[in-house]
């Protein structure tokens, strides 16, 4: 069984290793999570902005001309149709009715290429709270169209300078900041990271995308069940969510597409089971890549959302006892499947969902097989690496 | 007996404890700062174990880090720097450090080598006291090592109970709602949590840190507890020092006055 315990482990991953500082906020998070998310309250106003706002159910589309290519059934979920243009908006309404619901006045995040902090700034809008998004100094140089999108929204970015100043250092920023403002701020982590209880709150509010494939693949094919359900990996947000109502029916193949940058063996690479060892990483149990020192390792992947050194520890446990298949798509062959996809299809993938596409090469399937791929953003924000790699 | 119950045994009140990152400024420094400390009359040594990725810590400490780290240093760098070291240090010495490195070393390899070098004590801020009490509360005992758990203003009374039921050296106050990092003054809201957890009478003896600076700050939080805990504002002492152990002696001297 792939299930949370009650000490927020997923096998040998997951915890909560925080500081005692944090430890109020996440208790407080942690026994009130449940009880708010299975209220009618709870669910009535999360189902109706998913509908309303975001526009979801979201498309279960089959890209025939792409299936015709690889010789199988593929099924695009269509992700990247979410307003603000990734999966990440799903978690943001359901974490900001939260935070009104615990009585939070302020919002923090971090933000990797910026779509976690433009869903959080989207929400914070809508909502009339105050929100501070905390970003790498280097990210922040190379996501700017992101970083305006928050400003217009009228959130503050701030840059994160220390350590390598990208993803896991705003993340670092962020939990400075709450430490800083215990009472009246709530954190709004944008993947399946952190201590427990986040990983399984934000798989939860994710969860909607394997809800929604499950019917729309019933009406489709007759079967809730695909063959094959892939995803890319960054702290696997969108993974999690397209695999959380298939942990427990073996027959459905998980597959986590990590980003290879030049090489999993070139020193600059983000895939992390590849090259990660069991540690504890923003608070959680899981696998990161880290010296022998145990100093965390800076990773690199030519797509902001997976350049990150860990994962969540529901993956790393995936990993651990094989119910999960991970591989390795490099930096090139990411950006040659994203033009593909868009020649093939008129779909635009972020480069983060490109490496889902790749990794139909480096998986084994069948003629027959009904493969859902999840695509969990469009490449607009994207635009200027498509075209400093040219090639189209 | 332990030397930290020995120095609370005997010394109540105005306990100072000086927090430094191994391997910084230079690679080389550790012992020589080691030594400044004790010999400018403080009672405690807190070794810190740098790590990439400090997340209770405010800029001056992340630096210091960063750049002990930049310098080589590493958990087995710092054993070998502290072997002997009970040749010239008398005062009790504590490790802090985060987890990661620690598991990476080994956790009973790692206990074993501090009882091994002389190490008392122990202070790791993302052990949760659970995980503490489930797994490592036998092996810290069996290698005579007293732990330190923190607690902060929003820590429940209840859990503070806890917390001090499952602490065998000192509870180290966190003075506010903060990361590391001097900051002026004591506010009266932080004087109220002091009060509030003197009254208390915990068994384990307290001292205050975070944003302790100088012999105001110092002296305020003892009046309150039986000391306090200086560690940013040592950094930046020893950070632009020409000469490590005059400079440390004068403001540690300054502090006790
Ligand atoms: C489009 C898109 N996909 C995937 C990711 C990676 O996050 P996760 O692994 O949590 O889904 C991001 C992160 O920014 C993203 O923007």
């Amino acid at each position: 069984m792939i299930k949370v315990d009650e000490k927020g482990f997923y096998g040998r991953f997951g915890g909560a290793y925080i500081p005692e500082m944090l430890h109020p906020n996440v208790e407080e998070l942690r026994e009130s999570y449940e009880a708010i998310m299975a209220s009618g309250e709870f669910q009535d106003e999360f189902r109706g902005l998913l509908k309303d706002y975001v526009g979801r159910p979201t498309p279960l589309y089959f890209a025939s001309r792409l299936s015709e290519k690889f010789g199988a059934k593929i099924y695009l979920k269509r992700e990247d149709l979410c307003h603000t243009g990734a999966h990440k908006v799903n978690n943001t309404i359901g974490q900001i009715i939260l935070a009104k619901k615990l009585g939070k006045k302020r919002i923090i995040a971090e933000t990797g290429a910026g779509q976690h902090g433009v869903a959080t700034a989207t929400v914070c809008a809508l909502m009339g709270m105050e929100c501070t998004i905390y970003m790498g100094e280097i990210d922040i140089a190379r996501q700017h169209p992101n970083v305006e999108r928050m400003k217009i929204l009228g959130a503050t970015v701030v840059p994160a300078t220390s350590g390598s100043k990208t993803l896991k250092d705003a993340t670092n920023e962020a939990m400075r900041a709450w430490i800083n403002n215990p009472v009246d701020t709530h954190y709004i982590i944008g993947s399946v990271v952190g201590p427990h209880p986040y990983p399984e709150m934000v798989a939860r509010f994710q969860s909607v995308i394997s809800e929604e494939i499950k019917w729309q693949l019933q009406e489709k094919e007759g079967t809730e069940n695909p063959d094959i359900v892939i995803a890319c990996v960054g702290g696997g947000s969108n993974a999690a969510g397209a695999f959380y109502h298939y942990y427990n029916t073996p027959d459905v193949r998980l597959v986590a597409a990590e980003a290879g940058g030049l090489g999993v063996n070139s020193g600059k690479t983000a895939a992390t089971t590849a090259k990660g060892t069991p540690g504890i990483l923003h608070g959680s149990k899981t696998i990161l890549m880290q010296t022998e020192d145990g100093q965390v390792v800076e990773p690199h992947s030519i797509s902001a959302g997976l350049d990150y050194p860990g994962i969540g520890p529901v993956h790393a446990h995936l990993f651990d006892v094989g119910r999960g298949e991970f591989v390795a798509v490099e930096d090139k062959d990411a950006m040659a499947a994203g033009i593909e996809l868009s020649r093939l299809e008129g779909i635009i993938p972020a480069i983060e969902s490109a490496h889902a596409i790749y990794a139909l090469n480096l998986i084994e399937y069948s003629k027959d097989d009904v493969i859902v791929i999840n695509l969990s953003g469009r490449g607009d924000k994207d635009l200027d690496t498509y075209i400093k790699w040219g090639g189209y | 007996m332990n030397r930290i119950h020995t120095l609370f045994n005997t010394k109540k009140d105005r306990v100072l404890s000086i927090y430094f990152t191994a391997g910084f400024p230079k690679l080389e420094d550790t012992m020589p700062i080691m030594e400044a400390i004790q010999a400018g009359g403080a009672d405690i040594i807190e070794v810190g174990v740098p790590y990439s990725d400090p997340v209770a810590d405010g800029p001056t400490i992340q630096d210091s880090n960063m750049i002990a780290l930049e310098n080589g240093i590493s958990l087995k760098k710092i054993f070998e720097q502290l072997a002997g070291f009970r040749e010239k240090i008398h005062i009790p010495v504590v490790l802090m450090g985060y987890l990661n490195p620690i598991m990476q070393y080994g956790m009973e390899e790692f206990c074993k080598k501090c009882q091994e070098v002389g190490v008392d004590g122990l202070i790791l801020p993302d052990l949760p006291m659970q995980q503490f009490i489930d797994d490592y509360k036998g092996l810290f005992e069996h290698y005579g090592l007293v732990n330190t758990f923190l607690i902060s203003p929003q820590t429940s009374d209840k859990r503070i109970r806890e917390i001090d039921e499952n602490t065998s050296g000192f509870i180290y106050m966190v003075s506010s709602h903060s990361i590391t990092g001097a900051k002026s003054g004591i506010s009266e809201e932080q004087i109220a949590y002091f009060e509030r957890v003197k009254a208390m009478n915990l068994k384990n003896p307290r001292l205050i840190g975070f944003g302790i600076s100088d012999t105001e700050t110092f002296t305020t939080a003892s009046n309150y507890s039986n000391g306090a805990i200086i560690g940013s504002a040592f950094i930046k002492t020893v950070k632009d020092s020409k000469n490590l152990s005059e400079d440390i002696r004068d403001y540690i001297q300054s502090v006790m006055d």
